[in-house]
């Protein structure tokens, strides 16, 4: 309690750096998912495809996965980026794809007989419907990505996992203490947030 | 066979019974159907008979024991129970579906094979086809018919059946209407039936209950509850064309009269009822029909006189 | 780079069967504990429903908590090894096990199971014979993410002493010996996927053909 009292500042920073990646990470994330989960969504076999690769993806552990990308990108935050993106991938385009097949056929019919085309169908009505199982998945893979950062520290990405390696490192038990209470924080506030987002979307969309 | 005596029963605090003192008795080979709107009671006092539901006062025999001092699993093992969405099992076959009691009582697995062909076959569908399939392969109408076999399976002397043809198409649901009623009168199996749908219950029962709120209105034949309906509530309950209702109840047998029908009169058999005799008639704008035979002999006829007398004599 | 890699395997046979034993020692005996916890535990709370909700909810929160925290927090207390491993490791697997449970016995067919209790099934018989094998699916999906999950944490618990195929990749990165670093990187990465592959397949086997997607 005391290290973190007058540490503080230095586990800021940590913490900054944590969402900072994770925050990077997510992004991009999303806007590949948000792409190829637009194109897959009614196509089955390109679905499937991507679905087996992404899912690939998913299932190797996180720090061999960080492992294989050092004789190609070395250490440091791009190796943890392009670590995290490959992980959301999978659960990403999923809320994507499922959340554009899952608006009511005869909402899109309605509005194909109004007049409007593709794109704006997509836009003004299914993405927006669509809405609430796509933060269901924001959700799930900004909990993965807040931990894969962590143990992305081990490669010199920076985040709050660093206080838990040093604390490892040097047997200091406060240092490991601060490090993984406060991302189990973080992870359980993001979650929580988030699921309260998803909860008001669909409320709001409830027939 | 069957006695309710007073039965009682209201759920979690509210005030309003949903059984209020029921007595009725059901007698061996009897079909009994409750029925009446929404929330009368009919299925709470169905789930009592078999213990699904506790009642709150009141007893309850079957073949003259009080179903409070069995033991509710052995119970259940003696009566059918039938209900709207089936239940069938999903993981199991068709065969094991309608084993289900039979093992639970331990029946020798070769006795069990033979009855689970017995009971597909009785409600027609053919076992050599049906008895490896899943009910996910069957028909809302086969997935009922299936629900009766494993009812029977065990040979229960009372069945329980709730709103069993509820789900099914009309066309569907008529002639396994006939079918089950020719089949349970065969069996000689008394019967607890719950509907919502007159028609139905003066189809099949011989005798109907009516409940409002809990509480037992009429308990009668359907043809004295058409005819002589308790009050303006089981009036109103039957539909306002009663008189058709009690005349399709009735066929020309009885009333044929001597003579012969002018031409462009109809032509029904003799077993037609006298409400499609009425409505031939109408049609050919005639009033008289001429009745046959099962071999096309002329027996006589039925004239719109003679509808209306047999109308007015069931009133009496 | 991957012919150095092979060959840093071959001149170091013990040490890398030692590693990937213990993985496999962790990964299973943490997934059999959980399990041997979370399923009749899941089974006895399903039917209460605030309870389930309780425990679900509870879960979920433990689902959230990153892998490596788990294992640092157990480090103080229970110091390095196998055994706090293998403690930290079975909490990772317990929140997907028990929701899944929960889930899938709560999904069961209402009508099916009181056509069964109708018909005079014992609690007994109408969970072994209808409810179980309906559940099972689900509760084998929950066995599947969890394995995943774990093989993935025991990966991690090379930081906290516990062995494993973590302890190549961790030295590799250390020393920036790349051929050690696949030595550990690539069999954990077959193993993560050949288990989800096994699991799959045996959920497929293990789903009742009457319950099978047409």
């Amino acid at each position: 309690m005391n290290w973190l009292l007058r540490n503080w500042p230095d586990v800021l920073v940590s913490l900054w750096e944590h969402i900072a990646i994770s925050l990077t990470a997510l992004a991009i994330a999303f806007a590949i998912s948000l792409v190829i989960g637009i194109v897959a969504a009614r196509r089955e076999k390109l679905y499937g495809t991507v679905m087996t690769i992404s899912g690939l993806l998913y299932t190797i552990p996180t720090l061999a996965f960080l492992a294989f990308l050092i004789p190609l990108v070395g250490l440091g935050r791009a190796n943890a980026i392009i670590t995290m993106v490959a992980f959301s991938l999978m659960i990403l385009i999923r809320s994507v794809a499922t959340g554009i097949r899952e608006v009511p056929a005869d909402i899109i019919d309605a509005a194909r007989g109004m007049g409007m085309n593709p794109a704006q169908i997509m836009r003004r009505i299914e993405l927006p419907l669509a809405l609430p199982l796509i933060v269901a998945g924001l959700r799930v893979s900004a909990v993965t990505v807040i931990s894969v950062t962590v143990v992305a520290a081990y490669v010199n990405a920076g985040g709050l996992g660093t206080l838990i390696f040093n604390g490892i490192a040097s047997d200091h038990p406060a240092k490991i203490w601060t490090g993984a209470l406060s991302v189990c924080l973080l992870s359980v506030s993001v979650d929580m947030g988030l699921a309260l987002l998803e909860r008001r979307l669909k409320n709001r969309r409830a027939a | 066979m069957i006695t309710l005596d007073r039965l009682t029963k209201s759920f979690g605090g509210s005030a309003q019974s949903a059984v209020d003192g029921l007595s009725l008795t059901v007698n061996t080979g009897e079909i009994c159907v409750l029925i009446g709107p929404s929330g009368c009671g009919k299925t709470t006092t169905m789930r009592m008979i078999n213990r699904m539901v506790e009642p709150d006062s009141g007893r309850i025999e079957v073949g003259g024991r009080d179903v409070t001092k069995i033991d509710a699993v052995e119970l259940r093992r003696s009566i059918g129970y039938v209900i709207q969405q089936v239940g069938l099992f999903p993981h199991m076959t068709l065969a094991e579906n309608v084993a289900t009691v039979p093992r639970m009582l331990g029946w020798d697995s070769a006795r069990i094979a033979r009855r689970v062909d017995e009971l597909l076959a009785l409600v027609h569908m053919d076992p050599s086809i049906y008895r490896n399939r899943f009910p996910r392969e069957l028909s809302g109408g086969q997935k009922q018919r299936v629900g009766v076999a494993r009812a029977l399976a065990a040979d229960p002397p009372v069945m329980l059946m709730d709103e069993p043809f509820g789900a099914i198409d009309p066309i569907t649901r008529a002639r396994l209407q006939d079918e089950f009623l020719r089949i349970l009168r065969e069996l000689g199996k008394t019967i607890v039936f719950v509907t919502h749908d007159i028609d139905e219950a003066i189809r099949m029962g011989s005798r109907i209950a009516i409940l409002r709120s809990g509480k037992l209105v009429q308990y009668d034949t359907p043809e004295r509850i058409l005819s002589r309906p308790a009050d303006a509530f089981v009036e109103a309950f039957v539909g306002g064309d009663r008189s058709l209702k009690r005349l399709a109840l009735l066929t020309a047998g009885p009333y044929v009269e001597s003579g012969t029908a002018a031409a462009g009169a109809p032509r029904l058999p003799v077993t037609t009822p006298l409400r499609d005799a009425l409505s031939a008639m109408l049609d050919a704008g005639a009033d008289e029909a001429a009745i046959v035979g099962p071999e096309g002999q002329p027996l006589g006829r039925v004239t719109l006189q003679g509808i209306q007398q047999a109308a007015a004599a069931a009133r009496a | 780079m991957f012919a150095d890699a092979w060959t840093y395997l071959l001149s170091h046979p013990t040490q890398f069967y030692r590693a990937l034993g213990v993985h496999v020692a962790l990964s299973a005996s943490a997934l059999l504990i959980a399990a041997l916890i979370c399923i009749p535990a899941g089974i006895a709370v399903a039917r209460k429903d605030k309870l389930s909700l309780a425990v679900v909810n509870a879960a979920n929160v433990g689902r959230t908590l990153p892998s490596l925290a788990v294992l640092a927090l157990v480090m103080p207390i229970l110091g390095t090894g196998f055994a706090p491993a293998l403690f930290a490791l079975t909490l990772i697997a317990l929140p997907p096990i028990v929701t899944h449970t929960i889930v899938g016995m709560r999904g069961v067919d209402a009508d099916a199971v009181d056509a069964a209790i109708g018909m005079g099934m014992t609690r007994a018989a109408l969970l072994w014979r209808v409810e179980l094998p309906m559940a099972m699916p689900v509760i084998f999906a929950g066995l599947r993410t969890a394995a995943v999950q774990i093989i993935s944490g025991a990966v991690l618990a090379a930081f906290i002493g516990g062995g494993g195929l973590g302890d190549f990749i961790t030295a590799g990165i250390a020393m920036m010996a790349v051929p050690q670093l696949l030595v550990g990187a690539i069999p954990v990465a077959l193993l993560a996927l050949g288990t989800d592959f096994l699991f799959g397949a045996l959920q497929r086997r293990m789903t009742p053909q009457g319950l099978r997607a047409s």
